[in-house]
């Protein structure tokens, strides 16, 4: 009951995107406020540049290790009172929780956002047996309302203008006043504040991600700006952390030199508002805190990347920097990308999480700028890796025919500089003399792709190797 | 069949070429966990007493939080009595039972105090910091038999009360001074880390303040006791 990918129809995602107003309005918010927030964080942090070198070397340490620090992880849950769930799969994953909401009686089930919870498909789950997820962040909680994933990783309704907040809210708050103003984005949060409030003190069980998982400790980490993760695990009677193998960190110490890089990557906030620290269930004597703790721990996936090609990309941390600067998320946002991870760090996990056969049209949504990989807190390089899944989508046949025809006669003549140089001068020189008098072509045929948007310039007779010959050959 | 733990745990050594036994890896890890190596510390919290209490104080501003500063504890339930008055609150806080917060002479205020965890029914908590990070203005909050956690996020206002002399530089040097109060590997149930008080951007990338969590958090700083 995971989300089925969508990823093959990328060119179809996009074109639907690129047309969609509402969209393209909510993009706009984008494209300005995170760039400009997160340079101003890491150039008001000396320290901001070993900081990422200091969080890549933690992360490297830990999948080397990562057995072993999942081993002494368990036993200190299990110490504090908590127990962990391994599941190999999302199937195993959901019938965990499941199992656990059926014996605490659940009917309502509040969530703090997690991104492992949509790659597992939790909620469709949990109302197929009867119960209510409830989303409580408030992104979360207006995709929920309105039937969709998220379009970003900590901005999960991005690509939703108030104005359709406001409606969504009109059509399922029908308790309320239907004259009430909500034309100001603070009513919005306040109505979604007093229905969610009672939603947290009735919720029997409540589930979270995490941001880390501490070795030492055996200590969740989450890191929330608006309190309902924090709500959502401290109000029910159960706790269910939901978590992948990655999110393993061996200390404090290490969570606390990722968390200087983590918000300001994200937001540009020097420290996010709630970062929390649950160790286990309630003590004797605790006044509050869930009666019951449990960790179910996911690898879908994950361990197989290990030692490979794609190790790297299991130190992402979710921060979201990738896809504020990328400018192809820019133009089509999240939800082209068809399934749960978007932006760079999704075409590069989504292949290795459900294939290449179904997501292989992922890495070749990208202009190759780099600007990814210059603002990944952990260092990641994901251009590099979006070449690999791109180098074994040709490798297994599964680019399109035009393309890969395309491609073995670029590659023949390639290979053959004189004749390479012989096709490229008759072919400028026929369109320069075809282009001359308009000097730009309206269409052209193989290159529909390009003229439908705009003119192609006309080449002025001389390829670029020839002018280089003719004005620099005497040197 | 085998477990999924096992099955995830072989498939992990599988990938990483290893049998988990070997005694080089099992060191690093025992290694690492002992010594907690402290990594890259920034430089602008590492002042003074009273430096590292200005920058506290101006990092919490920063990010929405007011502040105001007491020479003694004994001056915290007249300062609370008055940012209730000013903000037109009704003269009731809950406390939960600190004894650093319940040996405050509230008699001397109108101010009705409740003890215990919250249910979701007051306007205004009022908590006692186990520390505080100069680097980001942060506050540290621990939960335990005198501290619900309730209180940190269920009410409208929270108010956080806490001493000079714990305001540390750094993140690093508040997990040194937790082990030496709780023992090596253990913590309290919950630790908070809190930086200014609760906010979303999640309509239109606007910054609103008061999503779930309090919408205003006011710390009085204690300077001497």
């Amino acid at each position: 009951m995971s989300i089925e990918p969508t990823s093959k129809d990328f060119k179809g995602n996009a074109h639907r995107a690129l047309n969609d107003p509402n969209l393209q309005k909510a993009m706009g918010f984008v494209r300005v406020g995170f760039i400009e927030k997160r340079a101003v964080a890491a150039a008001g942090l000396p320290e901001f540049e070993a900081l990422r070198d200091s969080a890549r070397e933690i992360k490297d340490h830990t999948l080397a290790h990562l057995d072993l620090y999942i081993e002494q992880y368990e036993k200190k849950v299990v110490e504090a009172g908590g127990t962990l769930h391994f599941a190999r799969d999302a199937a195993e994953a959901r019938e965990h929780i499941l199992a656990i909401c059926k014996a605490a009686n659940a009917k309502i089930v509040t969530k703090g956002k997690s991104m492992i919870a949509e790659e597992i498909g939790i909620n469709a789950h949990l109302e197929a047996n009867g119960m209510t997820p409830v989303e409580t962040d408030l992104g979360e909680y207006i995709i929920q309302l309105r039937g969709e994933i998220p379009s970003h990783i900590i901005a999960p309704a991005v690509h939703v203008t108030q104005d359709q907040v406001e409606a969504d809210f009109r059509r399922v708050h029908t308790h309320l006043d239907p004259k009430r103003d909500l034309t100001e984005p603070a009513s919005l949060l306040g109505e979604a504040r007093a229905v969610l409030r009672d939603r947290f003190l009735t919720a029997d069980v409540g589930i979270t991600g995490a941001n880390f998982l501490i070795a030492e400790t055996g200590t969740s980490v989450i890191v929330t700006n608006e309190g309902n993760g924090d709500l959502t695990q401290i109000l029910p009677r159960v706790h269910i952390v939901l978590a992948s193998i990655e999110k393993l960190t061996p200390t404090l110490e290490d969570v606390s030199q990722i968390l200087r890089v983590l918000a300001r990557s994200a937001t540009g906030q020097e420290m996010s508002v709630y970062t929390t620290f649950s160790t286990g269930p309630r003590r004797p004597g605790d006044p509050d805190g869930p009666e019951e703790y449990h960790v179910v721990l996911l690898d879908n996936g994950r361990s197989s990347m290990l030692g490979g090609a794609f190790e790297e990309m299991l130190r992402c941390i979710r921060c979201g920097a990738c896809m504020n600067h990328c400018p192809v998320y820019h133009a089509v946002g999240g939800h082209a990308y068809g399934w749960v991870y978007p932006g760079p760090m999704g075409a590069v996990l989504t292949p290795s999480l459900v294939g290449v056969d179904k997501a292989g049209h992922l890495p070749n949504a990208s202009t190759f700028c780099g600007r990814c990989e210059s603002v990944c807190p952990m260092r990641i390089p994901l251009p590099r890796m979006m070449r690999h899944w791109r180098e074994r989508e040709f490798e297994r046949n599964l680019a399109p025919a035009v393309a890969r025809s395309g491609l073995g006669l670029w590659a023949f003549l390639a290979r053959r500089p004189k004749l390479y140089a012989l096709a490229t001068r008759a072919a400028i020189w026929g369109m320069g003399r075809l282009g001359a008098k308009k000097g730009r072509f309206a269409s052209l045929p193989l290159a529909g792709g390009w003229t439908k948007y705009r003119d192609l310039a006309a080449p002025e007779g001389e390829t670029f190797q020839a002018r280089w010959k003719r004005e620099r050959g005497g040197r | 069949m085998t477990s999924a733990r096992d099955d995830i745990l072989a498939g992990i050594r599988r990938s990483l070429g290893v049998s988990g036994s070997e005694r080089i890896r099992r060191q690093a890890v025992e290694e690492r966990i002992e010594r907690a190596p402290r990594g890259v510390i920034p430089a602008r919290g590492q002042l003074d007493a009273a430096g590292r209490a200005d920058l506290f104080r101006a990092r919490a501003e920063a990010v929405q939080a007011t502040v105001e500063v007491l020479s003694r504890p004994d001056l915290v339930p007249l300062a609370v009595a008055s940012y209730l008055r000013v903000n037109n609150l009704p003269a009731a806080v809950r406390i939960g039972a600190d004894p650093y917060l319940v040996a405050m002479p509230w008699e001397n205020t109108a101010v009705e105090v409740n003890h215990g965890r919250s249910d979701g029914h007051d306007l205004t908590s009022v908590s006692h910091a186990t520390a505080g990070v100069a680097e980001t203005g942060t506050l540290v909050l621990t939960s335990g038999e005198t501290n619900p956690t309730t209180l940190n996020f269920l009410p409208d206002n929270h108010v956080v009360v806490l001493r000079s002399a714990d305001i540390a530089g750094d993140y690093e040097a508040v997990w040194a001074r937790l082990r030496k109060a709780h023992g090596k590997g253990t913590l309290p149930r919950t630790v908070n880390f809190i930086t200014g008080p609760s906010r979303s951007a999640d309509i239109e990338q606007k910054l609103l303040l008061g999503a779930h969590g309090p919408r205003k958090l006011h710390i009085v700083l204690v300077e001497n006791g």
